[in-house]
């Protein structure tokens, strides 16, 4: 009875999955998109006072006040997330803080908290990126991409 | 005695003598704190991990049904305990303390029932005078193994579920007073197609519908013969799905006799964030061990029918794009 999700449903199963469907609820998208909206919109405007409040009474300049902004909204991420706020937070405002830089701080912490048991070698090095991980190696991996593509076309003279 | 093609009558009808729950906090605010043995203030119990923290609350669980019914732990013939982690870690670990001869199973949240039903054949079998048994789940264990890291901010959608953080077990004899464990149904593999984890209910659901049909099948009673019939941890939306598909199926259950667990041991509106439902196999081991038990003593209930369902998957089958396999089993409990 058993099947590959890549295989086709069988007439039963096709059936079970509309029956099913009908009775869950759904996701509020909608609701979710302007919770993220507001949540998302929120973070960055607050980095924002952060990135100018360091240009204004630490003397950073424009070009170099997005470092200690970064740093210090990783900073306040992972204070919430050991806190255990964070993962509440984020359930109501869903991709609202997973989308900004917290959302990436949030997903190292918490995976070297939860492996803090299994020690700090096997336990917290081996896992911290196991969330990160892979936005890590895609992320590098389409940066690579693109910037080949762009070389070539810069090669072709499309840029000039 | 086998009845029908998968059910089982236990003719010397097993007592459950003794029955103990532990819990933790966010348990203890729900509605069922009250049947609830010992309530944990903090969900490592003092321990440093989780695991640990489970299996305290299965070794509690054990000897506060020992310490109830008045039996030395040496007088006791078998514990048979089951839990989620892998290689049923919580469990093994616990009989280590306990030092009873010990059969560990896996039957994922079905594994409360599916220890009944192995205890009371062992009771019936007339092969050993006491046996003991238990499940375990831990919401934080459950979720690091299945799921994400538990401080992980990701939004869950409104079919998953929140495993419960307990443990419940019950202690079997053949002669004593308390409720009987009168027939059991063991349940068949289920799978129809649902493969996302955070959609339990409506993956356990036609288990448990199977199982509930095949009982009233075979034992040749009608729904109405129970004052309850409960499953482990189908949540909300598995409840509804198993309602109507057992109407679809031609059984009329009751809907006020019709309960789930994992709807029962939290309150939906005050502790919104478990979405569907409760879910784990302390799901039941606690309702049934505590809560429905208690109401059994109390003359409230007369009849029960507990049909704990699972889910069979690992998180290795659920990347690897299976479905979910999926079991129920049914034991009937009278007074």
């Amino acid at each position: 009875m058993s099947s590959n999700k890549d295989d086709k449903l069988n007439l039963e199963q096709q059936k079970y999955k509309d029956f099913a469907q009908q009775r869950e609820s759904k996701r509020p998208v909608l609701t979710n998109c302007i919770k993220a909206f507001v949540i998302g919109g929120g973070v960055c405007a607050f980095g924002q006072i952060i990135q100018l409040m360091y240009i204004r009474y630490f003397g950073f300049t424009e070009k170099n006040a997005g470092d200690p902004t970064a740093a210090t909204l990783i900073i306040i991420s992972i204070l919430l997330t050991g806190l255990g706020i964070y993962d509440n937070i984020a359930q109501w405002a869903g991709a609202g803080t997973a989308v900004p830089i917290t959302g990436f701080a949030n997903t190292i912490s918490s995976a070297a908290i939860e492996h803090r048991s299994e020690g700090y070698v096997l336990g917290v090095g081996g896992n911290m990126f196991k969330i990160a991980g892979p936005v890590i190696v895609f992320g590098t991996f389409s940066a690579f991409a693109v910037a080949i593509i762009k070389m070539l076309l810069n090669y072709m003279g499309v840029f000039r | 005695m086998i009845k029908g093609n998968q059910s089982f009558i236990f003719e010397s009808k097993p007592v459950i003598i003794s029955s103990a729950t532990i819990a933790g906090p966010f348990e203890g605010e729900g509605p069922l704190a009250k049947d609830i043995d010992v309530i944990h203030e903090d969900v490592y119990l003092g321990q440093d991990s989780f695991e640990k923290a489970e299996r305290m609350m299965l070794e509690q669980a054990a000897m506060k049904a020992l310490e109830k019914a008045g039996v030395s732990k040496y007088d006791v013939g078998m514990l048979i305990c089951g839990d989620l982690i892998n290689q049923i870690i919580s469990s093994s670990f616990a009989a280590r303390t306990m030092g009873i001869p010990y059969l560990g199973i896996y039957g994922a949240c079905s594994s409360s029932m599916e220890g009944l039903t192995i205890a009371a054949s062992f009771i019936d079998g007339q092969k050993v005078k006491y046996v003991l048994t238990g499940a375990s789940s831990h919401n934080c264990c459950a979720e690091k193994q299945y799921r994400y890291p538990t401080e992980y901010g990701s939004q869950k959608p409104p079919t998953s579920q929140w495993t419960v953080t307990g443990a419940g077990a019950c202690l079997l004899a053949s002669q004593g007073v308390g409720p009987k464990v009168t027939s059991a149904t063991i349940g068949r593999i289920v799978d129809l197609g649902i493969t996302d984890p955070f959609n339990m209910g409506a993956a356990m659901a036609p288990a448990a519908v199977d199982t509930i049909e095949a009982h009233f099948r075979d034992m040749n009673i009608e729904p109405d013969y129970y004052d309850i019939i409960v499953t482990g941890d189908l949540g909300s939306i598995g409840h509804k799905i198993a309602l109507d598909k057992l109407l679809e199926n031609g059984i009329r259950i009751p809907v006020k006799i019709f309960g789930d667990c994992g709807m029962m041991i939290y309150d939906s509106k005050k502790q919104p964030e478990v979405l569907s439902g409760g879910s784990g196999c302390a799901s039941s081991a606690v309702t049934v061990y505590g809560h429905l038990l208690n109401r059994m003593r109390s003359g409230e209930i007369k009849k029960m029918l507990a049909v704990a369902t699972g889910a069979l998957h690992s998180p290795l089958t659920y990347q690897q794009k299976e479905t979910i396999p999926c079991i129920a089993h049914a034991v009937a409990i009278e007074m």
